[in-house]
């Protein structure tokens, strides 16, 4: 398990215990040694994540607005200069190509993608970019750390040149330094955590991190099993398991991040159809009412047949209980809906759930 | 966690099951190797007591967070006990594989398929040949 792409943060998560994993081909830390005390410690302090092997695009001209408000599902007129959006980018008809967050900066805009979608999201934009626009591919360039959790100003306070980061409003971007680095500092996340996604460039990212993760108030490093197991407890997507190029935004539950009514995006007379006439499935979560860990690909059962399928599973930390996600009929995707979780031969019971299925906000502090 | 160490009182399975001999009843669990490879367990589904298990066959499951894992008897026979402190707290088997981290035990039905484990010498030697 040597080959593939290493972030430029490797050795740090070497020297601190990490088991690495393959994801999206590249080399990350899956977790260093606790996965469950990673998860805690972003729910109850502050964690942080290398999440350099996500994607970065740069889009510029004078056509960058247009380009993006025919690639791109939310409306886009929100987002002016320090502006942050989460928004979807479709093929022709509905399905997928990857969930992002567009950031709009002074004199241009940066989308940043799943790692696994760099390549088709550049090649959906280079489709319509055109001599007005400019379409450049800085993954490479740019590394990426989200310090995730209620106490995620304390270290950072000491680090950056202006109080700016600090006074962000949820969705906000500034640009700041850190650590004498140029950074960009977003109040985004993927946690349900407080918290920031800081980028800056891909050499500098070892010194964030030694800052970020030393001194009075140490971040606790947390790996990619720990994000997952934090995203699936507030019922965020994936892209790979509950999104793909096979399910519109309107199945996963995703209409309010698409400008359905005034937008022209491509994709979106299939959005709207579907808005209109509602889908056979859609998105929702579920815990377990009794013990058992739900997995990807396992069957919904009620009324004694299939009426869906799991699209991510995990034992939750905070609920000390199986929880997950999945497609379900329509008619049965009700809170409170008693379903059963088909796990390898048996029947658990299960209760469709309100996400986010715990008590955790972005928008606090 | 624990440091990697393979007990010289313990008969071992290829599937990474230890075998712990107590007159006609022996204790069940799984080696360092196979916790490490799990990762941190969060779930244990034991057999029932009372239920009959067969060598080489599955008797339950450990789970962590990314993998489900078969756990392999190394020898056959009733269920006595199941550690019910794996229950609640299922890490006890990553932090102390051998010792408060035992999974059952059994009362052997053929004492005679103990001669086909292997020794802590020969399970290291496995193991070797394994990377």
């Amino acid at each position: 398990m040597t080959d593939g792409p290493r972030t430029s943060l490797y050795d740090r998560h070497a020297a601190a215990g990490a088991r690495f994993g393959a994801f999206a081909g590249w080399q990350m830390p899956l977790h260093y040694g606790s996965p469950r005390t990673e998860h805690m410690a972003v729910r109850e302090a502050c964690g942080i994540f290398d999440v350099s092997h996500m994607g970065q695009i740069e889009v510029t001209g004078p056509g960058a607005r247009e380009l993006l408000s025919w690639a791109l599902t939310n409306d886009l007129g929100e987002v002016g200069p320090g502006q942050a959006q989460y928004t979807l980018m479709l093929d022709d008809d509905g399905g997928v190509i990857d969930d992002l967050i567009v950031y709009g900066l002074l004199d241009r805009f940066l989308l940043v993608v799943n790692a696994a979608n760099v390549a088709a999201c550049l090649a959906r934009l280079m489709e319509r970019s055109g001599p007005e626009a400019d379409v450049a591919d800085r993954s490479r360039e740019i590394a990426m750390l989200a310090l995730q959790g209620p106490a995620w100003k304390d270290g950072l306070a000491s680090l950056v040149s202006t109080p700016g980061p600090l006074n962000l409003e949820y969705f906000e971007v500034t640009e700041d330094g850190i650590c004498g680095a140029p950074a960009f500092i977003a109040r985004t996340g993927y946690t349900g955590e407080p918290g920031v996604e800081i980028l800056c460039p891909w050499g500098q990212a070892p010194r964030v991190w030694d800052a970020l993760t030393s001194g009075e108030h140490p971040a606790t490093p947390a790996g990619l099993v720990a994000r997952d197991t934090l995203r699936t407890e507030m019922g965020y997507p994936l892209y790979g398991q509950e999104l793909s190029r096979d399910r519109t935004p309107i199945e996963a539950a995703l209409t309010w991040a698409c400008d359905v009514a005034d937008g022209a995006f491509a994709g979106c007379e299939t959005l709207r159809r579907q808005a209109a006439d509602g889908t056979p499935e859609k998105l929702c979560a579920f815990t377990l009412t009794e013990p058992g860990i739900p997995r990807a690909g396992a069957a919904v059962i009620a009324d004694g047949r299939t009426i869906g399928t799991v699209t991510s599973g995990t034992l939750s930390p905070v609920l000390d209980r199986g929880i997950g996600m999945a497609y379900v009929e329509r008619a049965w995707t009700e809170p409170g809906r008693e379903v059963a979780i088909d796990i390898r031969g048996t029947h658990k019971a299960a209760r469709i759930a309100r996400r986010p299925l715990v008590d955790s906000s972005p928008k606090k502090g | 966690m624990a440091e990697e160490h393979y007990p010289a009182d313990l008969r071992y399975h290829p599937e990474h099951d230890w075998l712990r001999l107590d007159g006609d009843e022996a204790v069940l669990g799984i080696t360092w190797f196979a916790q490490d490879a799990l990762g941190e367990v969060v779930y244990f589904d034991p057999p029932q007591v009372g239920a009959t298990i067969a060598k080489d066959t599955s008797y339950g499951e450990l789970e962590s967070v990314k993998a489900v894992s078969d756990i392999f008897s190394p020898a056959s026979g009733e269920v006595l006990a199941v550690n019910a402190r794996m229950t609640s707290t299922p890490e006890l088997v990553n932090n102390d594989p051998y010792g408060e981290g035992w999974l059952i035990r059994i009362r052997l039905s053929d004492p005679a398929e103990l001669d086909t484990l292997m020794d802590e010498p020969a399970y290291r030697a496995y193991l070797a040949g394994l990377s």
